[in-house]
């Protein structure tokens, strides 16, 4: 029997629990020739605010052992460009396109999140507040628990689409940022964001990125991740997306059993553009290994 | 553009650290257009999490060979590959070289092993033109019968005057432009470090030549999703990113924003 993966995110309905993350997958044209876009659970897109924006200045990205530090500055096209390049493409997939917002003000998250209220093929709205390497705002709201609340509370007063608020991991207690989510009317929450981080060059005494500082990704944070997830999952009753570092079915299955009821992949895609996909199949036929009928019966199978 | 697991059919050391790897990549090796690359995912070296961009340096039936010079932990691991073993490729990537005009007399200048992304550019030549290597010493001066088995001619300067002119490539051409340079009007093909990129395209810019230059930016993903290898180019009055894997990595010299470029 094939296992059911069909999960259902804050009223997103998946057909399996494995979305792109964001920033790592771009708007959905760049993988397209090399992965089958259909196969996904969701397409999450790189984070949109209101007006077109260049991001920061060059060197963006650096590895690390096992991560990725990046500072990116979040350049995009803002709603109008997004809506007019990328919505047209991604309409033709049947997949749920989650839009990845984020503002400098509250007026500007508002604005973007009613902005797509009326666009046809956005399934929900995941809040940014916590992108490291924005000077203004973007973080702050996603460290600062009065913040967090006023952003949140205040996107959902202006859209219908589920609303997914993205945690910051940098925080003393993930807990209170996930019920306050829960409390502000948000369908779900997803975590976590990339790892404030930095790296310096000792011959040059050069930091590694232009920005000085960045967020690390990758294999390098999915143990902080799968706890921060872990303490989200028993905080709250709506359903939590968990990614961090994930890179392989077994990775995604201890998200799932730590209580995340779907996962992003995140920089895994950039060396294997098809993780996602193998992440679907893995899970797929564990679920079967392991006579589960569906996910669900694996979420927060956790025996601590 | 597909992901294809290729199989490394040779490695033959050149000379001064520059290998040259054979690699049975039928897929990729059919489409591939001069100047464009393949993204790389370096066996055995799992605790990096991006693949390396090397330039296609001849394509030949169902043959990519890649010219690399042992420089780093990727390019080692390169070195480490064993005959018979599977590589997982993604390519032809970016946007390589237009083909020369025909009315034009092309010129290629090449620093190092940035003469690797021109030789599809000679082989594929409507016209048989000049092509300019420089280098450190001898040791950095790769492949020249390969160009001259195509007609083209080749001149050679480095650094240390252990072949051919001692000085820089450019003075090389500077000489060749003043003395030897027939009527027809130049059309350039550059790849190599971003010095001498920005020499070329000085050049060629200021008498209203065309320059075709290959950048070598640090790259993430290779496919225009992750925004690390952008470079500003001219956008009207305004400039704006391009993303050298994408709308690179050969550029237009009259693009680029020469003076962001260190």
């Amino acid at each position: 029997m094939t296992p059911n993966l069909s999960t259902n995110i804050g009223g997103i309905q998946m057909k399996n629990p494995v979305m792109t993350a964001s920033g790592t997958f771009g708007y959905g044209p760049e993988y397209a020739e090399l992965v089958d876009l259909n196969q996904l659970g969701a397409i999450v897109v790189k984070g949109i605010c209101l007006n077109e924006t260049k991001g920061n200045q060059t060197p963006r990205t650096a590895e690390a052992a096992s991560g990725l530090l990046n500072a990116i500055g979040l350049p995009g096209p803002g709603v109008a460009g997004f809506v007019r390049e990328y919505m047209p493409f991604l309409r033709q997939y049947d997949v749920p396109v989650i839009v990845n917002i984020w503002g400098k003000t509250i007026e500007e998250y508002v604005e973007v999140a009613a902005r797509f209220d009326s666009i046809p093929g956005v399934a929900g709205l995941e809040v940014n507040v916590s992108c490291p390497n924005i000077k203004e705002g973007s973080a702050l709201f996603g460290t600062d628990l009065k913040m967090f609340e006023r952003v949140v509370k205040a996107i959902r007063n202006a859209t219908r689409l589920p609303l997914m608020p993205k945690l910051a991991p940098n925080v003393a207690d993930i807990a209170e940022y996930a019920r306050c989510a829960e409390a502000c009317g948000a369908d779900a929450i997803s975590l976590i964001n990339s790892f404030p981080a930095m790296s310096v060059n000792i011959e040059t005494r050069r930091p590694m990125l232009a920005n000085k500082t960045g967020g690390l990704s990758g294999p390098a944070i999915k143990p902080i991740a799968l706890r921060l997830v872990w303490l989200a999952a028993q905080a709250v009753k709506i359903p939590v997306v968990g990614m961090g570092g994930i890179a392989s079915a077994e990775d995604a299955l201890e998200f799932l059993m730590v209580g995340a009821r779907a996962v992003a992949v995140g920089t895994a895609s950039f060396i294997h553009p098809d993780t996602a996909l193998k992440v679907v199949r893995g899970i797929e036929q564990f679920l079967a290994e392991k006579n589960l009928a569906t996910v669900a019966d694996w979420v927060g199978a956790f025996d601590p | 553009m597909q992901l294809e697991q290729a199989i490394v059919i040779s490695q033959q050391p050149i000379q001064g650290g520059y290998s040259l790897l054979h690699l049975r990549s039928p897929g990729i090796a059919s489409q591939v257009r001069p100047g464009q690359f393949v993204h790389i995912k370096i066996p055995r070296l799992e605790e990096c999490v991006l693949r390396r961009p090397f330039s296609v340096f001849r394509a030949d039936g169902d043959t990519l060979t890649i010219l690399y010079k042992h420089v780093g932990r990727g390019t080692r691991g390169l070195k480490d590959t064993k005959l018979g073993e599977t590589l997982s490729l993604i390519g032809p990537l970016g946007h390589g070289f237009p083909s020369p005009q025909k009315d034009c007399f092309p010129i290629l200048v090449a620093g190092g092993y940035g003469m690797a992304a021109l030789y599809l550019v000679a082989k594929q030549s409507p016209v048989k033109g000049i092509a300019f290597f420089g280098g450190r010493s001898a040791q950095d001066i790769l492949c020249v019968p390969d160009f001259e088995a195509l007609g083209w001619t080749v001149r050679v300067a480095t650094e240390d005057g252990s072949l051919g002119q001692q000085g820089l490539v450019t003075a090389l051409l500077d000489d060749w432009l003043e003395r030897e340079r027939t009527n027809e009007t130049p059309e350039f093909f550059v790849c190599g470090p971003s010095g001498m990129l920005k020499a070329v395209a000085s050049r060629a810019i200021a008498r209203a030549w065309t320059a075709w230059t290959s950048v070598d930016n640090n790259m993430g993903c290779g496919v225009g999703a992750c925004l690390t290898c952008v470079l500003k180019v001219k956008s009207g009055e305004d400039w704006t990113w391009a993303r050298a894997c994408k709308e690179g990595p050969v550029f237009n010299a009259a693009d680029i924003l020469w003076e962001e470029i260190e």
